[in-house]
Order: C-alpha cells, then sequence, then structure tokens
C-alpha cells in the first residue's frame, strides 16, 4: 500500500518536472544566452539537493514500476512482491548512494 | 452429473458488462502502454542522467554548446524525443488516473483533465518543433558560435 502511494506522489512530482524540464530546454531555440542563463539555475548548491531529491523519486519509481510489472506478467509475481520490494529498496538504496555521492560532488565541489 | 454453465460464457447482460460499449478497450490499452512506456523509460532516463549528469565534469558542462553537441547528431535528436513522447503520455495517463480516482465531482474531474491534455499537447508540441527547428550552429553578431560538430563557416 505504501509503496503504491510512493509511486502516485513520485509520479506527480516528475511529471510537473518533466513540463519545466522541456520548457527550459526549448531556451535554445531562443537564443544561447538565454538557454545558458536559465541552465545556471540548476547549478546553484540549492538546485543540486532538489536535482538529488528528484533523482531519488525517479530512481525509486523505476524499480517499483518494474516491480509492478514482475507482479502483473510473472505467474509469481503476486507470490513475491513483498520480497521485491525489498529488492526495490535495495537496488534503491545503492543506485541513489552512487548518484548522489558523484552529483553532489560535482554540483558542491567548486569548479 | 448436472453440468453447471460457467457464469463467464456467452453473452454477457448489458448491465453486467464491465467496459461502457463505446469506449473500446481503451482502459486495457492505457494500461497497457503504462508497462511498455515504463520499461522502455528506465533504459532512457537512466542513459539521460548518466550521460548528461554522471560523465566528465558532470552538470558543469551543461550549456548551449552541450545541447548542440548532442542535437547535431540523429541518435540524440531521435533518443531525447522517444523520451519527450513515452514520458509524457506516460505522465500524461498516470495523473489523468490521479484525478479519475480523487475528484469527484463531474465538472471538476473535466475540467482538471482539459487542463492537463491542453498542457501536455503545448509540452509535446513545443518539444518536437525545438527538436527538429534546432540549429546548433547559430550565427551570433556574424560570429559562428564554435562547435567541433559544425561545418566551418
Amino acid at each position: 500500500m505504501w509503496s503504491w502511494v510512493g509511486h502516485r506522489i513520485t509520479g506527480v512530482v516528475i511529471f510537473f518536472f518533466l513540463l519545466v524540464h522541456v520548457l527550459d530546454t526549448s531556451l535554445v531555440r531562443v537564443s544561447p544566452e538565454a538557454y545558458t542563463a536559465v541552465i545556471g539555475a540548476y547549478k546553484n548548491p540549492l538546485m543540486a539537493l532538489g536535482e538529488t531529491g528528484l533523482v531519488a523519486a525517479i530512481i525509486f519509481h523505476a524499480f517499483n514500476g518494474l516491480r509492478v510489472i514482475a507482479v502483473d506478467f510473472w505467474k509469481k509475481g503476486a507470490k513475491y512482491q513483498r520480497q521485491m520490494l525489498w529488492v526495490v529498496l535495495a537496488l534503491w538504496l545503492v543506485t541513489f548512494a552512487g548518484f548522489a555521492i558523484r552529483h553532489l560532488s560535482l554540483a558542491l565541489g567548486g569548479h | 452429473m448436472t453440468a453447471i454453465q460457467s457464469p463467464r460464457s456467452g453473452k454477457i447482460a448489458p448491465q453486467y458488462k464491465r467496459s461502457g460499449g463505446s469506449k473500446g478497450n481503451f482502459e486495457m490499452l492505457a494500461w497497457l502502454f503504462m508497462r511498455l512506456s515504463g520499461v522502455v523509460l528506465v533504459v532512457l532516463i537512466f542513459g539521460h542522467l548518466f550521460v548528461n549528469l554522471l560523465v566528465g565534469e558532470g552538470i558543469h558542462a551543461i550549456d548551449f554548446g552541450f545541447v548542440a553537441g548532442k542535437w547535431a547528431d540523429p541518435f540524440w535528436q531521435f533518443w531525447d524525443l522517444a523520451m519527450l513522447w513515452l514520458a509524457m503520455l506516460h505522465g500524461t495517463n498516470g495523473v489523468r488516473t490521479i484525478i479519475n480516482d480523487y475528484a469527484e465531482k463531474d465538472a471538476t474531474r473535466f475540467w482538471l483533465k482539459v487542463v492537463l491534455y491542453a498542457a501536455s499537447a503545448v509540452i509535446v508540441i513545443l518539444g518536437t518543433l525545438v527538436i527538429f527547428t534546432f540549429n546548433p550552429c547559430p550565427v551570433v553578431d556574424g560570429v559562428q558560435l564554435p562547435g567541433g560538430f559544425c561545418p566551418a563557416p
């Protein structure tokens, strides 16, 4: 039940970011300066934390989505759904830790 | 032995039909699409995040030239186009489901979905046009922007 709630919340968060992200990327069509100015906003430390949170949401939604597919299409999916949730959380932790260490050290590490 | 007829065999009385008739099997196709697009999106988005944020200088390398360099290559144009369409359809259908679940009044549900579909259409069309009408080698004030992928002026 909580994985279902988490899937919905992360899904909505990702969707709204996607709308904004297409708009900011569209500025490449306006001018190089406009794009570079707006993308500069993504490079400050506060945004780096936001990006890390967003990627945490994406990784959960991705792995839990694969679990939903396994529950729906794999014969033993429903039987092992609980164990698969632990696998999802373990994969989430490893993948997220890897991303967070690399991204935050790049984004906050000065340049 | 009395043969007991299977309750689901033969014709189903109209009041027990689960689909609205005119809707066809749209909801089943939407359900299937979420799973198929989901698998593809995991690959597309993980690849997108890896190439844009984790390789080399990561986020510091992203500027106009970075995007121009990617979209000078049809491979990344197609990658980003597939990501745009699949993610927008996947996300729009997900939010549609959430609106259907939580907005109880007919009018509220209707108008929320009108706003959702309008916003999604604008974003998909805008994104598609940007990917295909984008010029990776603009000339600013008579000067060709540097980029190894641009033809010599």
